[in-house]
């Protein structure tokens, strides 16, 4: 089944994702990676305010490679999400209702999302050309010292995803191949 | 003697990384198109023709097909009536900081394992030289993503675990990578040696055109008995299921110690990058 979102998303619509489901994602999507992710939660220790409002929130894991001259973003596909892992129940918690990367993820980060009705959605992995064809514009909000790792702030149409982890916390890395290999069991 | 000058190999290694980020070698392309008519599986067959239509996106605008334009691993193959002029292996950082900077590639290496930090340019390559006999000098970069390295592992088997324990070591490490990698995924798998060659070794093994058996062909068996039951794992493109889950299995085997049977397995992905120059 397809579906097409658009952030900020709630968790009611986010209840008819089902793993496996193919998702058109639009709207506002931030970028951090690890030392983002590191950052974001420093500021969190010190009371101080996130980058970017996290109520409804789709973050990517993504360092694109640096954009040419006549365009927003060069090649721009997703990072292993489990380097995430450490960080990610604690922005669920206060809201981030979607990750977007690659992988799998811990039983924490899955405990997080099946309490706040989030979802885990993969972009593919290698396909950074394509994906950033999605991407109609890009700017810095945060850190831009940490270079590929600064939060952007992310104008994306139509980022073809797929649903991973569903907010039941159906797992697709653990049904797709498990059930690959029921049907060509002979 | 051929003399051969720090700017010709600054120039040349400059290329390369351009070259093999924007563009697959032509086997890895003839594999994926191959996986893609084999794949049965709906899911699997749709996720390789988007990483074609990748590959044809990242042609058409000049950008790089993945966004971690890799750790440069650069092997020379120097032969020794070669004279070169000027310091080759600062000639070959200097092709990498150009490349990466003027390609607009991403910049992906910590300057310190574990303070961080960035060094900005993507140096330093990471050098293996060979000394050959002759007059040629040929370069080979080969861009390393960390998703697939990160996945990659050593282990000093015993003797006695022989080969079943080395296709055990491999489909664990395939299994529990899952889909870490990007799959489809290229295996490169080294047996014997030290701790240390066989680390080398695996990697060596990319470097080898996809499809091309080992010389040997009690280790060519070796290669296709692995490649298919990793392919019987169902992790499939993606680990979403199917039945691409490896491309292709190249191994590279040295004589070892009596007591000891080093087996690593170096995982690359579908984005395996090479690009070669000979002067
Ligand atoms: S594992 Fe390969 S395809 Fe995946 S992100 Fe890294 S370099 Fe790209």
């Amino acid at each position: 089944m397809e579906h097409i979102i658009k952030t900020p998303v709630t968790t009611e619509e986010l209840k008819a994702l089902k793993a496996g489901d193919s998702v058109l994602l639009s709207g506002i999507v931030y970028t951090a990676r690890d030392q983002a992710h590191k950052q974001m939660c420093e500021c969190l220790d010190r009371g101080e305010a996130l980058p970017f409002d996290i109520e409804g929130s789709a973050i990517y894991y993504v360092g694109p490679t640096p954009e040419k001259e006549g365009m927003v973003i060069g090649s721009a596909g997703p990072t292993t999400s489990g380097r995430m892992d450490a960080y990610s129940p604690r922005l669920l918690d206060l809201g981030n209702k979607v990750m977007i990367g690659k992988g799998k993820r811990n039983d924490a980060v899955k405990d997080a999302i099946i309490r706040n009705g989030a979802v885990y959605l993969a972009a593919i992995g290698g396909a950074g050309a394509l994906m950033a064809s999605s991407v109609k514009n890009a700017e810095v909000i945060a850190w831009p010292e940490l270079g590929c790792e600064a939060v952007r702030r992310l104008e994306v149409e139509n980022l073809p995803l797929t649903v991973v982890i569903d907010s039941t916390g159906q797992d697709l890395y653990e049904t797709g191949p498990a059930e690959y290999l029921k049907k060509t069991a002979r | 003697m051929k003399i051969i000058t720090a700017d010709q190999i600054r120039a040349n290694v400059k290329k390369l990384c351009i070259e093999a980020n924007l563009k697959l070698p032509e086997d890895v392309v003839r594999a994926l198109t191959a996986a893609k008519e084999a794949e049965d599986w709906p899911v699997a067959k749709d996720i390789l023709g988007l990483l074609e239509e990748n590959l044809k996106v990242a042609a058409e605008k000049e950008i790089p097909i993945c966004q971690d334009t890799g750790a440069a691993c650069v092997f020379v193959e120097l032969g020794n009536d070669v004279h070169i002029d000027g310091d080759l292996e600062q000639a070959i950082n200097d092709g990498v900081h150009d490349g990466y900077i003027e390609g607009y590639l991403r910049k992906s290496i910590a300057a310190d394992p574990l303070r961080r930090g960035n060094t900005e340019d993507n140096t330093p390559a990471f050098i293996t030289t060979h000394i050959t006999t002759g007059d040629k000098l040929k370069i080979t970069v080969l861009p390393k993503g960390c998703g697939s390295e990160n996945m990659s592992a050593l282990r000093m088997l015993k003797p006695a675990d022989g080969v079943q324990g080395v296709v055990d070591f491999v489909l664990e490490t395939v299994s529990s990578a899952g889909s870490n990698p990007c799959p489809p995924t290229v295996l490169g798998i080294g047996i014997g040696g030290t701790f240390d060659k066989v680390a080398y070794l695996s990697k060596k093994a990319l470097l080898r055109p996809l499809g091309e058996p080992n010389p040997d062909p009690y280790y060519a068996e070796l290669e296709a008995r692995l490649l298919k039951e990793i392919n019987e794992l169902g992790i499939g493109p993606q680990g979403f299921g199917g039945r691409t889950t490896c491309l292709s299995v190249a191994i590279e085997q040295m004589p070892t110690h009596v007591a000891g049977l080093p087996v690593a397995v170096n995982v690359s992905c579908h984005v395996t990058r090479r690009a070669s120059v000979e002067l």
